[in-house]
């Protein structure tokens, strides 16, 4: 087997052959779709959270009630978005480091086809108040189904182009993508078959859904984000990854023990399962600390070069909240600690943080840097980069708000002298300045999908300019020759 | 790691190991609950709800109540309580016994004026077995009760912690992950009538001042008063209430809704929760009892 060197990625822009057509429409395609999701998901939060100004706001219109716009926000972010963006995204490094296309592109555009319906069929029934119950697991039957049938496919397009790849050997990137492409299908199938169903008995549903919430939002999104990290900094840094082997401990450390998390500390069922899900999370502190230890040495500690480029930008914002993520989560999963953030606005913060200040943005890095490679495909910088200050400043205003006042809210809750109401005026403050942070999101996540479609747009305006050139041609010609 | 089987190898043999412990096994453990026998006597718990609770759980879903409100009440342990109920013949030595034990009675003149008394309240098993054996030596009756305690308890959100049986019957099971709003686990125990509940949802902030609740007025139909009053029409203070010649009437969803909320009473004394139904907690009777409220307290249980 022939070793590939770290370095290779550096060179791999100028090996690969170039993006065919029918894999660009399709990248691009999907990736609008996603940015479509993603302008509904902070619209919907946005939404959510203007409800604490006032709690009569769009309060008789039932498609919009708080309890149906958060699960339709997660819905979006998560799958709309976040899910399709990674499946896009692997397809396009599974590609460039395999130097290999997509075999079957109109399979490929069938199943994203499929794969939005689904979403859009979830978002809708969600509104109609037929979401499941389950955080994270909110779309319908008939909805999930259609989801599902749709990444099976789109799973099978990529795994083919993986499996007819002409570089043999292996990046790390290939290794956490591969394991998330297989991930999904498992964990999603088994809850939807014991969640939707056949549901079990009593509270063996939720531990099924907490199971699943975890697999997902820890270990799907952690293969796919630290991927896209450890593919896009070494390349764009010019620097070759640290260690392969550091890295390998990471792939194991979030394989084995992040997946064994996710039981809440107060969850009324047999103690066992909190505790050993406890004692796994503190676990899996392992993989911020060999994937940090890896960064840092290939960076050689200079993080400025962090800075140097529009998608190392918003690798840098995905990786510190990737830090204060998993560092919170391993101190929040002792039982103490767990006491006071349980129940409170800092699970959700956190939640928000790693779906969308990590995983989103590392994705949305690795978007605008795909998008603007594929041949005859042009982004506007201006509005990429101001959707990265919109982003960042809007993390920084709707979640840390959150996770701090989640904290002082534990504490209150833990006193009983503290009347309840109290507890919620005090975090109303700090609801109603992640207000501002959510206007961010909507605003710069909304400009994601104004540069996408207007890339789409320009293109099919060239095409159709060269169409006309090409169709009136012979026109011009016998006019021409009739003078 | 350098070929794409080894690395499916690898994503399949850590999945399976989690998948068996966190879906199999609690599918095994958990599925296989069956009612059990409260503490101290022969009644099942737990119960399925009404019909109408059952629907109004579907409600509670559809309207995702579940993202303000949990069902987990906490516990932080539970306490061991000596209660003197009657003093016996031997009241002197009864009534030294009493102050050498409750240290906040030393100094009352007659601790034994007003009983029942607390002699002992404490973790300490030990101490509490020695304290009941002194005072049954003496011929006076005491009774043992198990309290649990906590913040959450100490807010009236619930008698005892939370536990897998209560959500036995429920299908989705809601326990929630926030508390916007309060913990729901008993509110049928501290709100038991209804009828509270359908002005709360149509107005939450008539019943509780200063409510961030947002008002749930789409289960509720506003109309012209016909014949006569619909029976079922909210009784709303004046600033809520409707137009003159008007009234609102309930949805059947905000019936159902209505008789979920007060089926929520986890009360029961059972082996794995154990505690003492005491009589100064009864809940408040009313005389429209919920239609969700199970009939009877059940016979107090005691023991550890």
């Amino acid at each position: 087997m022939n070793e590939p060197s770290p370095t290779r990625v550096d060179t791999l822009d100028s090996k690969s052959a170039p993006v065919p057509l029918g894999q660009s429409f399709w990248l691009l395609s999907t990736l609008i779709w996603s940015g479509a999701w993603l302008t509904l998901a902070f619209l919907f939060s946005l939404l959510a959270s203007i409800k604490f100004h006032g709690p009569g706001f769009l309060a008789d219109t039932p498609w919009l009630t708080y309890g149906r716009l958060r699960p339709a926000h997660i819905h979006c972010l998560g799958y709309g978005f976040c899910l399709q963006a990674g499946l896009a995204l692997t397809a396009w490094i599974f590609g460039r480091l395999g130097n290999v296309s997509l075999a079957q592109p109109l399979l490929a555009r069938i199943a994203t086809g499929t794969f939005n319906l689904g979403v859009a069929l979830g978002v809708l029934g969600i509104l109609k108040g037929d979401a499941t119950g389950y955080e994270f697991f909110e779309a319908p039957r008939y909805a999930a189904l259609i989801m599902f049938a749709g990444y099976l496919l789109l799973g099978l397009v990529i795994a083919v182009a993986f499996h007819r790849r002409s570089e043999p050997g292996l990046y790390v990137s290939q290794w956490f993508l591969l394991a998330a492409l297989f991930w999904f299908p498992w964990i999603f199938s088994s809850a939807a078959l014991l969640l939707l169903i056949f549901p079990g008995r009593g509270m063996a549903q939720s531990v099924i859904a907490w199971w699943y919430a975890e697999n997902f939002q820890s270990v799907w999104m952690w293969l796919v984000g630290i991927a896209g990290i450890f593919y896009f900094v070494p390349k764009l840094t010019n620097r070759p990854l640290h260690s392969r082997h550091l890295t390998l401990f990471t792939f194991w450390s979030l394989l084995l023990f992040a997946s064994w998390g996710g039981i809440p500390a107060s969850a009324p069922v047999p103690s066992w399962l909190p505790s050993l899900s406890a004692a796994a999370t503190m676990l899996s502190g392992l993989v911020i600390l060999t994937f940090l230890l890896n960064l840092h040495h290939t960076l050689a500690g200079n993080y400025r070069q962090l800075w140097g480029d529009a998608t190392l930008r918003f690798m840098a914002v995905g990786t510190a909240a990737f830090v204060v993520v998993a560092v919170a989560k391993i101190i929040s999963a002792l039982s103490p600690v767990a006491a006071v953030v349980d129940f409170t606005w800092f699970r959700y913060a956190l939640g928000q943080l790693n779906g969308f200040g990590f995983l989103s943005m590392v994705l949305l890095g690795g978007a605008y840097y795909a998008t603007a490679r594929l041949p005859g495909f042009s982004i506007s910088r201006t509005l990429a980069g101001a959707h990265f200050w919109l982003a960042f400043l809007g993390i920084v205003f709707a979640f840390l708000p959150l996770l701090f006042g989640g904290i002082i809210q534990g504490l209150k809750l833990q006193d009983p002298q503290v009347p309840f109401l109290n507890v919620a005026n005090l975090t109303l403050h700090f609801l109603r300045l992640s207000t501002v942070g959510e206007l961010l999101l909507l605003a710069g996540n909304a400009l994601f999908l104004v540069n996408l479609a207007g890339a789409l747009l320009r293109r099919a305006r060239q095409q159709f300019a060269l169409f006309r050139q090409e169709a009136t041609r012979d026109l011009f010609a016998a006019a021409e020759a009739q003078r | 790691m350098n070929r794409g089987p080894l690395i499916f190898l690898a994503a399949f043999l850590a999945l399976s190991g989690s998948w068996y412990t966190y879906v199999v096994r609690p599918s095994m453990q958990l599925g296989r609950f069956q009612q059990t026998n409260m503490l101290g006597g022969s009644t099942l718990y737990p119960t399925a709800r009404p019909g109408l609770a059952q629907q109004g759980l579907e409600v509670y879903r559809a309207q995702g109540c579940a993202y303000c409100h949990s069902q987990q009440v906490g516990q932080e342990g539970t306490r061991f309580q000596l209660l003197l109920t009657e003093a016996g013949t031997n009241t002197a030595e009864v009534a030294t016994a009493v102050k050498k034990l409750a240290p906040q009675l030393a100094g009352t003149a007659d601790p034994l004026a007003s009983l029942p008394v607390a002699v002992y309240s404490g973790e300490r098993r030990y101490d509490f077995e020695a304290a009941s054996r002194t005072l049954n030596a003496l011929g006076a009756k005491a009774v043992p009760q198990v309290v649990p305690y906590g913040a959450d308890i100490a807010r009236g959100w619930g008698k005892r912690r939370t536990i897998a049986e209560d959500f036995l019957f429920d299908s989705p099971t809601l326990p929630g992950s926030q508390r916007v709003g309060p913990d729901l686990a008993s509110v049928g125990l501290r709100l038991p009538d209804p009828r509270w509940h359908l002005r709360h949802l149509y107005a939450p902030a008539s019943e509780v001042k200063g409510s961030k609740m947002p008002p749930y007025r789409y289960l509720f139909e506003t109309r012209r008063v016909a014949r006569a009053p619909s029976p079922d029409a909210l009784q709303l203070p004046r600033e809520y209430a409707p137009p003159a010649g008007y009234e609102v009437v309930p949805t059947p969803d905000a019936l159902a809704l209505a008789a979920y909320l007060v089926s929520l009473r986890a009360d029961a004394p059972l082996f794995s929760a154990p505690m003492t139904i005491t009589s100064t907690a009864a809940p408040t009777a009313d005389t429209n009892a919920p239609a969700g409220a199970t009939a009877t307290t059940p016979a107090p249980a005691i023991n550890q």
